[in-house]
């Protein structure tokens, strides 16, 4: 972006046919490979995300119904041990790096320049980056199953057990580099966010106008950058001390096993709000549409997005309460994760609020959102119940928490997203989802989810623990193992039937039209799908929904289709970061295939490194110098060329 | 291996307490589950009738803009002061349970020294007052009524100890010595598990609990201080000959006949455990015999090898085993 003060953005009345041809002309990607690969489209990238993320919510999910093929009765011997323990660590490893956060990434890259009434991300080419690195760093994770050696230490890879002696396969060093690849992009991505939300936000609209989703991901942004450097920094000791020789975590030679966990949960903890605070924000934004009125309490329910994002960075010993630690320091991480019921409060009183008071239309998205609140608020209270010590020494480790982290993930993350992929999809492909198979899509994953999870609650409380390949039978655990069975199997259904619906929306549904469901915000202004430019002219916004103002007089309404047009090249305004007053006028960045060709220089580092071969990860960091160097040198100064 | 039934009695639910700390852990258990119960409840009825309460007027259009008291209300109340009380009450009550047990009821009699093996549990007493020590595995004994303290290490990688009808888990971290204590009020049989994920036989790590009357407890740990008695047949005679041929001095120990490997469990009183392979398996003849000859395919990747042994050396062997009571 570079910002140049001194083109005036001229408000130009607007609609000519004329200047939608030039503004296609300067923002439209070639259809060709080439374009294909170097798009910094932020509607491209959004939509691969989401392809990406979905494709590993399949595999995931597959890895899931083979485990609980396997548990359905005890002393089954459908799978190996190592089979087993590959598995659930791949799943957790999926559904927690590979869907749960790229999906709500990929709603907020193509929702985002959409809702602020913006051209693009603040960065485009660091976007593409984003999206390339997760890409490639999915792959690096699932290629281990190649070798048969994928990660078996948990998503969660304790040591001393994941260190050589223990696991002397390339399985954990697939999980350690994975990791650390996975957080380049995650970084990069939440640096973009706080900095598409801080300038590029449209006129007008200030601080107590975005969207929701906004907050959600704003907060998840700071959370990233705050502590994706902790999980870095502790898979970076754990693949030291596997390969070079150090021994940041074994005991015997001075380390300590618990500095990975203290390390990792300082992570992982935040990590459970980065990947359930944006989907809040989408259900926040959501949940007013067919309730047709405003949210209530938006402010309350921005500053407890905010406040969990802060009270979450500081309870991540409540998983380490088992290791022995001071009471003290045990009962005020109990205390705070105790109080972080009460933002999620604020939340559920402000989203019943918005539907008593307003006039609940019960399409298959606001279905969605009625699953969601129900199961957060199970997920919730079941979360505080593990919040005592004494109680969670009896709780920690088994299907409980199971059965708890699938309530707050699958209720928090999926159900929302199921609404949301339900409510934007006619924006994004221009056509319609089935009412009718979206019911039943709905009710089989609602009645699957409960089925499978809520009896988890029985088998944890009668002494099941988590992680076990087997069980055996007559400990009173068989049948709440064979509903769980049966649950997994009617979800997974309901996913599939999803994947038909939308299969065949995307061939045969009624097209959308602009704005299908009447909803407020500004994506729901341009056509279905957006042209390439998003905005034919760039909106000033007046009020949190621009396209609700009918009791709004007429002089202080939002001004959508009418406004400054920019047109000399991929331009875009910046605004101010609070109030949002127009500052310059941004020029963007041209296409670029040097993302693509940086992500693909990192991968040649990170497979040296799983290989241990010094000599081409040396090769590998020359390449992504020479990559860097690329991106860097200024294109010549032609029409719309800028730099990131 | 559709014939395992383990031998306990109870089922291992942490709301089926045998002592006083899960006693008072299922107390705390049910106030939390009590009140997440009725916050479920409460919530679900609010959504219901929120979504189907009889609305008048126009039905179309867009509702208010600006917000009115009452949402601001609900969220004040509902989503603040509400959840502030609940959650106040909650933990005054978790922290009068904490306090409650963080020290037996009274003097513990006595301290066992708990070492976590990957898939294995060894346990010692020390020897008091002059006394040999017991060593023994997968199975710890403890008088009825009377509180132990119990120091939990590890040998290689972080488990968890835990028996959910006696106390919560205490992780078992290589670098330091956790401890916790156990009391069981009632004569029987707890069965305890490890909790924390530790690699490839995770699943098959449990031990047993067993609380004696303190007569009993008295003349079982005098068996155990004993070595091993010379064999008395001519078929166990053979098999203590097999077992200093095999594999299986190479790991295991038994007390009086200068067989002391330290690697896996201590075999000296092993006929006396009620269970084989951490209470995988009950302790019978035939569940021995194949342990011995099929171990990796029981539990596989565990360190117990598969032997082999011709038929007779098995007898021999099994017979001596068994005969170590």
């Amino acid at each position: 972006m570079t910002p140049s003060g001194s083109t005036s953005p001229a408000a130009t009345a607007v609609s000519s046919q004329l200047s939608r041809a030039r503004l296609a002309e300067i923002w439209e990607t070639p259809a060709d490979l080439r374009g294909i690969l170097s798009s910094v489209d932020h509607k491209t990238i959004g939509k691969r995300y989401l392809v990406t993320a979905f494709v590993f919510f399949i595999l995931g999910g597959l890895e899931a119904v083979v485990m609980r093929a396997q548990l359905v009765h005890g002393d089954m011997h459908l799978l190996t041990p190592e089979a087993y323990n590959q598995l659930f660590t791949m799943h957790g490893v999926t559904m927690i790096f590979l869907f749960a956060s790229p999906v709500l990434s990929g709603f907020s890259n193509y929702l985002w320049p959409l809702m602020i009434g913006s051209r693009d991300m603040a960065f485009p080419r660091v976007n593409a980056l984003s999206y390339w690195t997760f890409l490639l760093a999915g792959i690096f994770l699932y290629s281990s199953f190649l070798v048969g050696q994928a990660p078996d230490g948990g998503w969660f890879g304790y040591a001393p057990m994941t260190q050589r002696a223990y696991s002397p396969g390339l399985n954990i060093d697939f999980y350690a580099l994975g990791l650390i690849y996975l957080g380049i992009s995650t970084t990069v991505g939440a640096v973009n966010f706080i900095a598409t939300f801080f300038t590029l936000r449209a006129p007008g609209m200030s601080l107590d106008r975005v969207p929701v989703i906004l907050w959600g991901t704003l907060t998840v942004s700071f959370l990233i950058v705050f502590f994706i450097p902790a999980l870095t920094v502790a898979s970076t000791f754990l693949y030291l001390d596997r390969n070079v020789g150090t021994h940041f975590f074994d005991a015997a030679n001075g380390g300590h096993p618990l500095l990975w966990q203290h390390l990792f949960w300082i992570f992982g903890h935040p990590w459970v709000y980065i990947v359930v605070l944006p989907a809040m924000g989408l259900a926040s934004d959501i949940i007013p549409t067919f309730c047709r009125r405003p949210l209530a309490g938006y402010t309350f329910v921005a500053l407890a997005t905010i406040a969990t994002g802060i009270v979450g960075s500081g309870v991540w010993l409540h998983h380490m309460f088992a290791t022995g630690l001071p009471p003290l320091a045990m009962s005020f991480f109990s205390g705070a994760s105790m109080t972080i019921a009460i933002p999620s409060g604020v939340s559920v009183a402000a989203w019943l609020a918005t539907i008593w008071y307003g006039r609940p239309v019960f399409k298959v998205p606001f279905l969605f959102m009625i699953g969601f609140i129900i199961l957060f608020v199970i997920g919730g209270v079941n979360g505080v119940m593990t919040a005592p010590v004494p109680f969670d020494w009896q709780l920690t480790d088994t299907y409980f928490v199971v059965a708890h982290l699938h309530y707050v993930l699958l209720g928090i993350n999926v159900f929302p997203v199921f609404g949301a992929l339900y409510y934007w999809m006619p924006k994004m492909s221009g056509r319609m989802m089935s009412e009718r198979i979206g019911r039943w899509v709905f009710w089989l994953m609602f009645a699957g989810m409960n089925l499978a999870f809520f009896p988890m609650h029985i088998t944890g409380m009668l002494g099941m623990a988590r992680r076990v390949y087997t069980y055996p039978s007559g400990m009173g655990w068989d049948a709440a193992n064979l509903v769980t069975t049966v649950g997994a199997v009617v979800f997974a259904a309901g996913v599939l039937l999803f994947l038909v619906d939308l299969v065949r929306s995307l061939r045969v549904g009624p097209l959308a039209g602009d704005n299908p469901w009447d909803a407020p915000t500004l994506e729901w202004s341009t056509t279905s799908p957006p042209p390439p430019y998003n905005f034919a002219v760039l909106p000033t916004v007046r009020s949190r929904y621009p396209l609700w103002e009918d009791r709004i007089p007429e002089g202080a309404r939002s001004i959508v289709g009418r406004g400054p047009v920019l047109d000399d090249g991929r331009e875009t305004i910046g605004t101010s970061p609070l109030d949002a007053d127009p500052v310059a006028v941004l020029h963007m960045p041209p296409d670029s295939s040097w993302p693509l060709l940086l992500a693909l220089a990192l991968t040649v580092v990170f497979y040296a490194l799983l290989a241990v071969s010094w000599l081409w990860t040396g090769v590998g960091a020359l390449l992504v110098f020479i990559c860097l160097v690329g991106w860097l040198t200024p294109s010549r100064p032609s029409r719309g060329a800028g730099e990131d | 291996m559709d014939s395992i039934s383990l031998p306990v009695e109870s089922q291992p639910s942490m709301f089926h307490a045998g002592g006083p700390a899960a006693e008072r852990i299922a107390q705390l258990g049910w106030v939390f589950t009590s009140v997440a119960v009725a916050v479920t409840v409460v919530a679900v009825a609010v959504l219901i009738a929120a979504l189907h309460r009889r609305r008048s007027g126009r039905t179309q259009g867009v509702g208010p803009f600006e917000d009115p008291r009452g949402p601001l209300r609900w969220i004040v109340t509902g989503g603040v002061i509400l959840p502030a009380i609940i959650l106040a009450v909650c933990f005054v009550c978790t922290l009068l349970t904490q306090s409650a047990i963080a020290r037996p009821p009274r003097p513990v009699v006595a301290t066992i020294r708990v070492t976590a093996h990957r898939w294995w549990w060894e346990v010692r007493y020390p020897g008091i007052a002059g006394a040999a020590e017991v060593v023994t595995a997968n199975e710890i004994h403890i008088p009825v009524g009377e509180a132990v303290q119990v120091e939990l290490v590890s040998n290689d990688v972080i488990h968890s100890f835990w028996v959910p009808e006696l106390a919560g888990k205490t992780d078992v971290i290589p670098g330091q010595t956790n401890s916790m204590w156990l009391q069981a009020d009632h004569p029987g049989r707890y069965l305890g598990e490890c909790a924390e994920y530790c690699g490839v036989q995770h699943a098959h790590m449990g031990f047993v609990v067993v609380a004696d009357a303190p007569a009993d407890f008295a003349s079982w740990a005098a068996g155990q201080r004993l070595p091993a008695g010379a064999p008395a047949e001519p078929a166990a005679s053979a098999g203590l000959d097999v077992f200093r041929r095999s594999s299986c001095a190479a790991c295991h120990a038994i007390r009086g006949t200068g067989i002391a490997a330290p690697a896996g469990p201590d075999l000296t009183h092993v006929a006396s455990r009620t269970t084989l392979a951490s209470a995988m398996l009950p302790n019978n003849r035939g569940n021995l015999a194949g342990w011995v000859t099929n171990a990796q395919s029981l539990k596989p990747g565990s360190e117990m090898p598969t032997i082999r042994l011709n038929g007779r050396d098995l007898q021999a062997l099994v017979a001596y085993l068994e005969a170590l009571r």
